[in-house]
């Protein structure tokens, strides 16, 4: 039968539209029964799979040898419904005859291509051989198994043209997102998220690491992710860099209740750190120093060389444990399937005292009420997070902290027993020009927050009475969160000793609101098939914190003449009006059109409004008469796209208010003092009034295929990316405004790439069944305009900060974004790096235009810190009952800068000049520098790399005490591997420069799952 | 409801909000003061400049960013703290890549533009837009007057480091044009031009609160610009510079009894009489980490005492180089009291730069006042001392140095009896009654002799680098000091470092610009 498209959501399609048959009560005497078993394609039982009678609360699920039966159906045509994640659903009718069993036997074929499964759009739902538009998908099947403490972690490595980069290994820490490349500079390049119809603020919550881990990725059922402009335009200035719209689990109409329980242990290690000098060999760089005459004599006094041997990195770090408990009840009270779920997870982190500890709850609603002409959805989602955040300045303060000085000073009575170097001005303080004790900083300071965040909405989808084909929608949603921390640090601590510890308080509240209301229309005639929809939205932002005084550890005023500050209070607003159209002829021809108009408060009233169509047209080869009849072909859709998109996320580096000129008042503490009064200072900002729109136009084409039955799939999509009017913080030309860096609208950009996805199932057997997946991404960027005025002498726009105005990577006009900037090192004949003194020479750099001077001009555009290519590579193995399972991802051609080896690779930590002494890394042998030479090309380096992500290893026990009872055991292990020639301590870093940041660690997680 | 699109900061105000307010005025001014100390609008956390960019944000203070060019590169000052660019400026050795540079030519630019703002906002237009009357628009026409002052200090430093900079003014860059280069006579006569249009609408010397710019402190400033004139445009202007001083001389100010005062923590009091422009400071309701703070902290190291200069700990960074000590040969009738060092475990040879202890100690500038207490911030790390940027003992030696130049207006006669009137207060001749130190008029006109005594008195006050370069001597190799050239006995090194480079950064920044020579 033809089927209708459903209004929302993957599972929709055990619903669909009600035959009439319905309405007609029969008495029990009339009604007869229905049974029979399910098989797989290799014939074997299927336990587990969910039997319904359409329309009806009849239904039952498989036992162990697949067989089910249904009794009480009343007479007459029904449709049974069969359904089994990640298999196809079969409808198969059948009649009842009054006091007579009716035997059926389905054949469930595996869902390997998704090819008719509904794939959620922006706005609903499609056919996925209708969609018209660049559109990946991951269902909780293909998800990442192991420790995932955040719903990102779940499709590491699985998608083309989708990048995701941890930013570390704390618990809950943050991760970056890039679909397709960034299209901005400075403007967010974070894709939208939509959690079941409500798109998410990303902005980040105080207190906590990681929004998107307020979210528990055991409630998700699937990732799907929009590419190009036509399936992201509906979603206009918020949809630049992609959208990811993730449904969560749902219960289904009649099903059986079932409980399902998960709980895994995990162990996380460090498997590298940072080399460093050893207490013996820095004592025996410090001497030969010395001896050579490159240091003063001094430097090796017992002040600066203590005899201790401190691996600080050791006393730093830990083996951490996680725990991940959590339970779900699916089912269906009457008409009403539900689904809720628990879950508590307990992570600590590698780094010693890091702890997030996080309680979780859904539910989840679907009832259809009026005839099934209203569909309800309710989703309310909410977490409880405490976090205890460990410092991580400990991290570069180990790599630093001088090796022979000792953790413990021996004398207990004086900064919690900790050894500091103290103040030479008093010999009392900690110095406070030298790094803290890095354990100190860890076990002293006590940094909690507890994070609350609750998600939901309820979705109102009505077909009319009278015209079923039009259907009004109305969804109303709501994220808010509330976060409150403190930071303690004992008086006695010499983490902040001179103000007698810290007692430090903050709290943030979030109320953002949704709501959104459409009509669509459908209509099928003929072969024609049109899908009308037109909507509006409104989407408030509200983000407020109160002011706290700095207190000591006492509780005191740490100033008591301190004057209250301003509360932080911000908010801003999304208006929008939008519409699509399909049109498909004869399923082979298929068109679609989208326009919104978006309206913020970000910019002024000129510039307020920005428009953003999209259209797109498919064309599947696989129906045509030449192809319908092949055993080699089994689909192959053809399709291109064009689009406008926008970005007004600026809030990041101007706040909500970037083109209004704002003058802020200052603390107390920084009053001017005019005669004998102190007036408090009002400064004025640097924004720029004419800010607008940044605009990205997407061209796209894609060719769907499927070849051998769909055994083997993907897809490969060419596309380009053009950003103008981009939204970039530019240090300005000097004078030009009061403040020398500025959001401005500055130039445009282009990213331009192929994206190759390939689904494999090699091995189709009894028992033993092997599929592979395989994505590739080739992206270029590239700065195509920057400047107010176009000048061809204009360098570009330094950028990759490295602290003390020093900036290694740049933006300019014909190379990519973020592209390193640096001088070309010069080497001696034994291949030293040759130092040129304190101000750079050129003996020391090559320089490029001959004018004997060594300055701006000399430097280089170079390499790029992003990948010229990334891979990924997932296998699924099984046999029998046991699975296993692994992901690969690589990355080629990204360069980092590894700024440890910059930073530390010189004689500077010996001779401060500081009274104070600091570690150094092993290649001050290689180099030999004095000073710190960061402008050097020598500290560049090619950290393409091939990752183990995870392996996974599971077996499955089926039903071991009862009936539609499930047991599965799985070990996993993440981070196994990492082959690089990088020398630094992980390649993978986003922005290019490796500073250091807290270790990925190995985990090793264990994990049980019940389900009865 | 497009209306809810019109969303408005709840707190902070903007350009409309605050000028509607007069009683908003006198606080944007106090940010345009406050630019030439303080480092953002809190302590830390909020600086004016390079916010995100990883730097010390008490580096990036007008007064420190100002006294690293000034008197780091001189034979007045060393810094032990081994950062490149700042080893460049020991060295003098700097390219136009070197932080220091973009720091300091950043904070003279930002004070600028923020002037030009409040200077846009307060015409007599705007206020009669803004029914901004009566008393109101009188302050606020004063304020405006200041805010040019404030301006051209900003401009006059700016002249005086980098020469050929940007000339931007309240009538602002129009749209999408970049920042014009001026020469450095256009800005010259730009400053001049400013100084005399505001001579009228500024308080009369001493009038107004402290810490406030009146006709005092232009006079000063133009006398200091007329006495640099050659350098700035190649034409003398020794006489201007004498009308000027002569102002100031007949501005009611006189010298405070006590030179060691004229640095302590109460100097706003004791010294009042002598600072013509202060930038003030306060441990409790003034914080940075630049500025004063930075100046006694940063002199105290090896066996110093913090406690000694009223603050709880030393940076050990500065010292002098062993010229300056040398400037005060022994004297047998008495001493000279403004030679303050520290000679205890310190050497007068600097063996390494990155040695505190080599070099001597300055105990110039201190947060103890003169009675003994120390500052008011009980922790004892923000100080309470003031700096003057211009006073009476400089414009004396201003006076002095026009007159033997040949400027026309003051007489020789009248420069020995001023100088006098510093040695005899050097030598505290007040109140032994004595005249140890005095000199004869041929002693004043022996070569160098101004110089040298500028040396004496106004050291570690931030004008040494002037100096030098007036007198010939900043690049020459005809005059030494330790590790000038990047060699421990000290180089000549190359003319065109008398002028500092713009900075690299603004020269990608805007490609209209042109390099100074040299860089």
């Amino acid at each position: 039968p033809a089927l209708a498209l459903p209004a929302a959501g993957p599972h929709t399609l055990t619903s669909a539209p009600l035959p009439a048959v319905e309405a007609v009560r029969r008495s029990p005497a009339f009604s007869g029964s229905v049974s029979g078993r399910i098989v797989d394609e290799k014939g074997q039982a299927m336990p587990g799979v969910t039997v319904l009678i359409e329309g009806t609360s009849l239904g039952n699920s498989t036992n162990a040898e697949g067989q089910f039966s249904i009794s009480n159906v009343p007479d007459g045509p029904h449709v049974l419904v069969v359904s089994f994640v990640g298999y196809n659903t079969q409808r198969l009718p059948f009649t009842t005859v009054a006091g007579q069993n009716t035997a059926l036997t389905a054949t469930l074929a595996e869902n390997t291509t998704l090819l008719n499964e509904a794939v959620v759009v922006g706005y609903g739902t499609a056919r996925r051989e209708d969609v018209t538009g660049s559109i990946a998908t991951v269902t909780s099947r293909d998800f990442v198994k192991g420790q995932v403490t955040s719903p990102e972690q779940l499709i590491q490595g699985k998608l083309a043209g989708v990048q995701i980069t941890t930013g570390g290994g704390a618990p809950g820490e943050v991760s970056t997102i890039r679909i397709r490349g960034g299209s901005s500079l400075s403007a967010s390049n974070d894709p939208l998220i939509v959690i079941d119809g409500v798109p998410v603020e990303n902005s980040g919550i105080n207190g906590a690491g990681n929004p998107l881990s307020l979210i528990n990725p055991n409630d998700i059922e699937t990732f799907t992710v929009l590419k190009d402009a036509s399936a992201t335009a509906i979603y206009g200035s918020r949809a630049s860099n992609g959208v990811i719209i993730i449904t969560t689990k749902k219960g289904v109409e009649g099903e059986k209740t079932r409980v399902n329980f998960n709980t895994q242990v995990a162990r996380s290690e460090n498997y590298g750190k940072v080399d460093v000098l050893t207490g013996d060999a820095y004592r025996t760089l410090v001497k030969n120093a010395v001896a050579q005459g490159k240091i003063p004599a001094d430097r090796a006094s017992e002040f600066y060389l203590g005899n201790a041997n401190t691996d600080w990195q050791d006393a730093i770090y830990q083996t951490a444990w996680t725990t991940d408990n959590n339970l779900s009840v699916t089912g269906s009270v009457k008409r009403m399937p539900y689904r809720v779920s628990v879950g508590y997870l307990d992570q600590d982190g590698t780094l010693k005292t890091g702890n997030l500890k996080r309680n979780s709850a859904s539910v989840g609603l679907s009832p259809r009420l009026l005839d099934n002409h209203l569909r309800v959805d309710v989703n309310v989602k909410g977490t409880w997070s405490d976090y205890q955040f460990a410092d991580q300045g400990a991290i570069g303060g180990a790599v630093r902290y001088n090796p022979t000085k000792p953790i413990y000073s021996g004398d207990a009575s004086k900064f919690n027993g900790y050894f500091e170097w103290l103040d030479p001005a008093d010999g009392i303080n900690p110095y406070p020009l030298t790094d803290r004790n890095p354990l100190a900083l860890l076990t002293d300071k006590r940094d909690r927050s507890t994070v609350k965040r609750s998600l939901g909405n309820i979705q109102l989808d009505y077909s009319l009475h009278f015209l079923p084909d039009l259907h009004a929608n109305l969804n109303l949603g709501y994220d808010i969160s509330r976060s409150a921390g403190t930071v303690f640090v004992p008086e006695a601590s010499s983490v902040a000793y001179n103000v007698k510890g810290l007692n430090n308080q903050y709290k943030q509240e979030k109320n953002n609101k949704l709501l959104e209301t459409y009509l669509k229309y459908n209509k099928e005639i003929g072969g024609q098939r049109v899908e009308a929809l037109a909507g509006y939205s409104y989407q408030d932002f509200y983000t407020h914190s109160p002011f706290f005084f700095s207190r000591t550890a006492a509780g005191e005023l740490l100033d008591p003449t301190a004057l209250a500050g301003n509360p932080y209070k911000s908010q801003y607003t999304l208006l929008s009006f939008y519409g699509r159209v399909n049109y498909s002829f004869n399923d082979r021809y298929l068109l679609t059109g989208t326009l919104r108009a978006d309206g913020s408060s970000r910019f002024s009233p000129d510039n307020r409004w920005g428009y953003f169509p999209a259209a797109s047209v498919a064309w599947r080869i696989n129906k045509e008469s030449f192809l319908a009849n092949s055993q080699t072909v089994s689909d192959l859709k053809l399709r291109f796209s064009y689009g406008r998109t926008g970005q007004q996320d600026v809030a990041g580096v101007a706040g909500d208010y970037p083109y209004l000129r704002s003058y802020n008042l200052g603390g107390g503490s920084v009053r001017q003092i005019f005669g004998n009064d102190t007036i408090r200072t009002l400064r004025a900002g640097g924004q720029d009034p004419n800010l607008k729109w940044e605009e990205t136009a997407t061209y796209d084409a894609g060719l769907d295929y499927g070849f051998f039955n769909n055994r083997l799939t993907g897809s490969i999509d060419l596309y380009l990316r053009k950003t103008s009017d981009l939204l970039a913080v530019v240090p300005v030309p000097i004078g030009k405004n009061i403040t020398p860096k500025q959001l401005k609208n500055i130039g445009n950009l282009e990213n331009r790439g192929v994206e190759f996805a390939l689904n494999y199932d090699v091995v189709r057997g009894e028992k033993f069944n092997w599929g592979v997946n395989f994505n590739a991404t080739i992206n270029r960027n590239k700065i195509t305009k920057l400047l107010l005025v176009e000048d061809p002498t204009y360098l570009g726009s330094p950028v990759g900060g490295i602290g003390n105005f020093q900036f290694v990577q740049v933006n300019s006009v014909g190379h990519a974004a973020n592209t390193f900037w640096l001088y070309e090192q010069k080497y001696d004949a034994n291949g030293k790096p040759v130092e040129g003194g304190s101000a750079p020479t050129t003996a020391q750099y090559v320089d490029q235009n001959g004018d004997g001077l060594i300055n701006e001009r000399d430097r280089v555009y170079g390499k790029t810190p992003a990948p010229k290519a990334m891979l990924g590579f997932s296998s699924n193995l099984s046999y029998g009952k046991a699975n296993l399972a692994f992901t690969l991802r690589s990355n080629l051609g990204n360069y980092v800068y590894n700024n440890v080896d910059a930073g530390q690779g010189t004689y500077f930590g010996t001779n401060t000049g500081l009274q104070y002494a600091s570690n150094v890394v092993p290649d001050v042998y290689t180099t030999s520098f004095q000073y710190g030479q960061p402008f050097s090309d020598y500290y560049l380096q090619d950290a393409s790399f091939l990752r183990v992500q995870n392996v996974t290893l599971g077996y499955d026990f089926g039903s071991l005490w009862k009936e539609s009872t499930s047991l599965r055991l799985t070990l996993a292990a993440q981070n196994l591997l990492v082959l690089t020639g990088y020398t630094g301590l992980d390649p993978e870093r986003g922005n290019g420069i490796d500073s250091n940041f807290y270790p990925l660690p190995r985990t090793f997680t264990l994990g049980l799952n019940v389900g009865f | 409801c497009t209306k809810d699109l019109d969303r408005y900061p709840f707190y902070d105000l903007n350009t409309e909000s605050v000028y509607r307010d007069p009683a908003n005025y006198i606080q944007v001014l106090a940010k345009l003061y406050a630019g030439f100390n303080l480092s953002g609008q809190g302590t830390t956390g909020s600086p004016d400049v390079f916010e995100g960019d990883g730097l010390d944000e008490g580096e990036t203070s007008y007064l420190r960013a100002y006294w690293y060019l000034q008197e780091l590169v001189t034979d007045e000052a060393v810094v032990a703290w081994n950062s490149g660019p700042l080893q460049e400026l020991n060295k003098t050795t700097w390219t136009s890549s070197n932080d220091l540079m973009r720091n300091s030519y950043t904070r003279i630019f930002y004070e600028i533009t923020a002037c030009n703002e409040f200077i846009r906002e307060t015409t007599d237009e705007k206020l009669s837009d803004r029914n901004i009357a009566g008393q109101d628009a009188v302050n606020a026409r004063l304020f405006r007057a200041e805010a040019r002052f404030l301006r051209a200090l900003a401009y006059y430093h700016a002249l005086d480091l980098y020469g050929n900079v940007p000339l931007v003014t309240e009538a602002g860059v129009p749209g999408n044009e970049l920042p014009k280069q001026a020469t450095r006579a256009e800005v010259f006569s730009y400053i001049e031009s400013e100084l005399k249009a505001i001579e009228p609408l500024l308080n009369k010397p001493q009038q107004g609160p402290y810490g406030r710019a009146d006709q005092g402190a232009a006079w000063a400033l133009l006398a200091k610009l007329y006495l640099n004139a050659q350098v700035y445009t190649g034409t003398a202007r020794y006489t201007d510079c004498l009308t000027y001083c002569n102002k100031v001389l007949g501005g009611g100010y006189s010298l405070t009894p006590e030179y060691a005062h004229i640095f302590m923590a109460d100097n706003g009091v004791k010294a009042r009489s002598e600072i013509i422009f202060p930038i003030t400071s306060d441990g409790l309701a003034s914080q940075t980490y630049g500025g004063t703070t930075y100046l006694i902290h940063a002199a105290i190291g090896g066996r110093m005492l913090g406690s000694a200069f009223g603050v709880s700990s030393g940076w050990a960074g500065n010292r002098t180089r062993k010229n300056l000590p040398l400037l005060f040969p022994e004297n047998a009738e008495g001493f000279d009291s403004r030679a303050m060092f520290f000679t205890i475990g310190q050497n007068l040879e600097i063996n390494d730069l990155t040695v505190f202890t080599d070099g001597y100690g300055v105990t110039k500038w201190s947060n103890k006042k003169s009675t003994g207490e120390n500052g008011t911030d009980p922790t004892l790390t923000f100080v309470d001392t003031d700096f003057p940027v211009l006073r009476l003992a400089d414009v004396y030696l201003m006076y002095a140095e026009a007159v033997l130049r040949g400027g026309q207006g003051g007489t020789q006669a009248q420069a020995l009896t001023y100088i006098n009137d510093l040695r005899d207060r050097a030598f505290g001749n007040k109140f032994s009654g004595g005249t140890a130190g005095r000199i004869t008029l041929a002693e004043l006109t022996a070569p160098n002799f101004i110089l040298d005594e500028r040396g004496r008195e106004l050291y570690w006050e931030g004008t040494r680098r002037t100096d030098l370069i007036r007198f010939g001597r900043f690049t020459s190799g005809s005059y030494l000091w330790p590790w000038k050239g990047g060699l421990k006995e000290g180089k000549g090194v190359s003319d065109n470092l008398n002028l500092y480079p713009i900075p690299s950064t603004d020269i990608v920044a805007n490609p209209t610009l042109r390099q100074n020579p040299g860089y």
